[in-house]
């Protein structure tokens, strides 16, 4: 990719920077919500919140943000563990994806939270990274990520959709000028969990939304993952009993079956009677902005039998408007085959192309 | 006298010289030594627990756990690969943990414990079950990925020492090696749970 006119990130400048620490900020360390949101107001659009770090790591590691002042939330006890609420769970947002993978109760009655946590990254990223980060996680397009002057970082033009871009792991549906891709694992589980993801907004009150609001779109705001707010703080999310113990469907398909991200993934939770599906819930993630759920298939689906007509019937409505890029129209079929699988279980289903 | 890599930057260290090496390998990222501490926020001088020893230690507010442990207390077993979180060279344990140390903050870790390559051999100079079945096995190559294996063995075991080869392989799937030389590496492993077994 060649620079010409366009201002290329600081480190791109010259030879031999050594990149391995960032560059200097504040750190704080607050132990409470109250004393991290007033360093947060403080600090305003400079601030940097700190979850696992993850992610945060490689924005500063490469320059490409330059926060004054960053906020570690790991000292905050409130904002960890895992407890029984309203015959749910209430995940506190700072729970490594490692403490959800082992908790009995998302074992038991979770189980899809429990394979998308799995899913996501490495080990050892897994130790470290939070339930909250995963889901408040930027968009990893590389454009974007090397500081290329994008609509989502306040310019004027996708390097992402041009003749010549590379997009093999951008997006097939709900582009509005981005074309990037949400890589949360957890996220697709959530929602069709039906979580609730538990807010700290910036003047101290606090607002409970579905977790398929959590995420917002390019042409809601292009900027943006999230609905949080500057000075926002996601605290937990809340599971709550209503599909709790369903017949759950978890895939996600990627290069490689470590540390990737996903091409395509999917989330199902279903209540049968016989074999007649009563109620589903599906949701597909790496094809748009935010996680898709599919609340058309979820109609068309509800009280027909869980067979293979139905299957390809949902499957074909749910890439229904999907419009490839240059490398990607792979995703077309392969969402439709994993919207079949979720409805219709992986032995059952022939691949279709 | 051979003057190694490793001693040569154990040497900088132990001469007192860590301000000027670190004005050296943090060049290009502004006058950090000189930074002044805002109020509210964190002290720079802060107590470490590495290996079992108490380490007092200078860490800038941005400094990773790697680049502490490499430069700062000579700790050059832990390994900077990618820097990225995705190689695993630098994986040590916190509080019997594993961790990417190029991915965490210094100034996050202080009063937990802090394991790396060096600090696992038992007093005497025996080494630990996991390391001496990578000495019988000969599993490695080059073994610059090396201490990021044994370190993500070790704190893969903590949590389940029976495992299959397919969970030790899953469990040790954050690391990566150039050499391409899995299959050895996780026989060697294999045997380093075993050896874990008979010892305990």
């Amino acid at each position: 990719m060649s620079g010409g006119a366009v201002a290329l990130p600081e480190g791109n400048k010259s030879m031999a920077v050594i990149r391995d620490v960032m560059p200097a900020f504040e750190l704080f360390q607050p132990t409470s919500i109250e004393d991290a949101q007033a360093v947060l107001n403080r600090y305003g659009a400079e601030a940097w919140v700190l979850a696992g770090g993850l992610d945060s790591f490689d924005w500063l590691k490469d320059r490409i943000r330059r926060p004054q002042a960053v906020v570690d939330l790991s000292g905050i006890a409130a904002l960890k563990g895992i407890r029984e609420r309203d015959g749910g769970l209430e995940i506190g947002a700072m729970t490594t994806l490692t403490e959800v993978v082992r908790h009995p109760v998302v074992r038991e009655r979770y189980s899809i939270l429990l394979e998308a946590a799995e899913a996501a990254a490495s080990p050892q990223i897994r130790n470290q990274g939070t339930i909250g980060g995963n889901v408040s996680q930027d968009t990893r397009c590389w454009y974007y990520r090397a500081g290329w002057p994008c609509y989502r970082a306040g310019g004027n033009i996708c390097y992402a959709d041009t003749p010549e871009s590379i997009n093999r792991e951008h997006a097939i549906l709900g582009a509005d000028r981005c074309v990037a891709v949400n890589p949360s694992d957890t996220a697709p589980a959530l929602i069709v969990l039906d979580a609730q993801m538990v807010i700290r907004t910036a003047d101290g009150g606090e607002r409970t939304v579905n977790a398929e609001d959590y995420f917002v779109g390019p042409g809601v705001n292009i900027t943006r993952m999230t609905i949080l707010e500057p000075g926002d703080i996601l605290t937990a999310v809340r599971l709550p009993p209503t599909w709790a113990g369903a017949r759950f469907y978890w895939e996600k398909v990627r290069d490689r079956q470590v540390w990737d991200f996903a091409l395509v993934s999917v989330a199902s939770a279903m209540r049968l009677t016989g074999s007649t599906i009563d109620r589903i819930r599906i949701a597909v993630n790496g094809v748009a902005a935010r996680p898709l759920r599919l609340a058309a298939v979820e109609a068309l689906v509800e009280g027909r039998p869980r067979n293979e007509s139905t299957a390809v019937v949902a499957a074909n409505l749910a890439i229904e408007g999907a419009q490839p890029l240059r490398f990607n129209a792979y995703k077309m079929p392969l969402m439709r085959n994993l919207v079949k699988r979720a409805i219709r279980g992986v032995e059952a289903t022939t691949w279709t192309s | 006298m051979s003057l190694s890599r490793r001693n040569f930057i154990k040497g900088v260290i132990a001469g007192g010289a860590v301000a000027s090496s670190a004005a050296y390998l943090f060049r290009g990222t502004g006058s950090l030594l000189g930074q002044s501490s805002a109020p509210g926020s964190v002290d720079r001088l802060l107590t470490l627990t590495v290996n079992g020893q108490t380490r007092r230690v200078d860490v800038l507010k941005q400094e990773t756990l790697a680049m502490t442990l490499r430069y700062k207390l000579g700790l050059t077993g832990t390994k900077l690969g990618c820097d990225r979180a995705e190689c695993g060279a630098c994986t040590v344990l916190i509080d019997d943990v594993p961790h990417y140390s190029c991915s965490v903050l210094t100034h996050t870790v202080r009063g937990r414990r802090i394991v790396t390559i060096e600090g696992l051999e038992a007093p005497g100079g025996v080494l630990h079950p996991v390391q001496q079945a990578v000495v019988d096995e000969q599993g490695f190559q080059c073994a610059f990925c090396l201490p990021g294996f044994v370190m993500a063995a070790v704190g893969y075991l903590k949590t389940n020492p029976t495992p299959t080869r397919d969970e030790l392989a899953h469990g040790i799937s954050g690391n990566l090696c150039r050499c391409q030389d899995y299959d050895k590496i996780l026989t060697a492993l294999m045997r380093g749970a075993e050896y874990m077994r008979r010892t305990t």
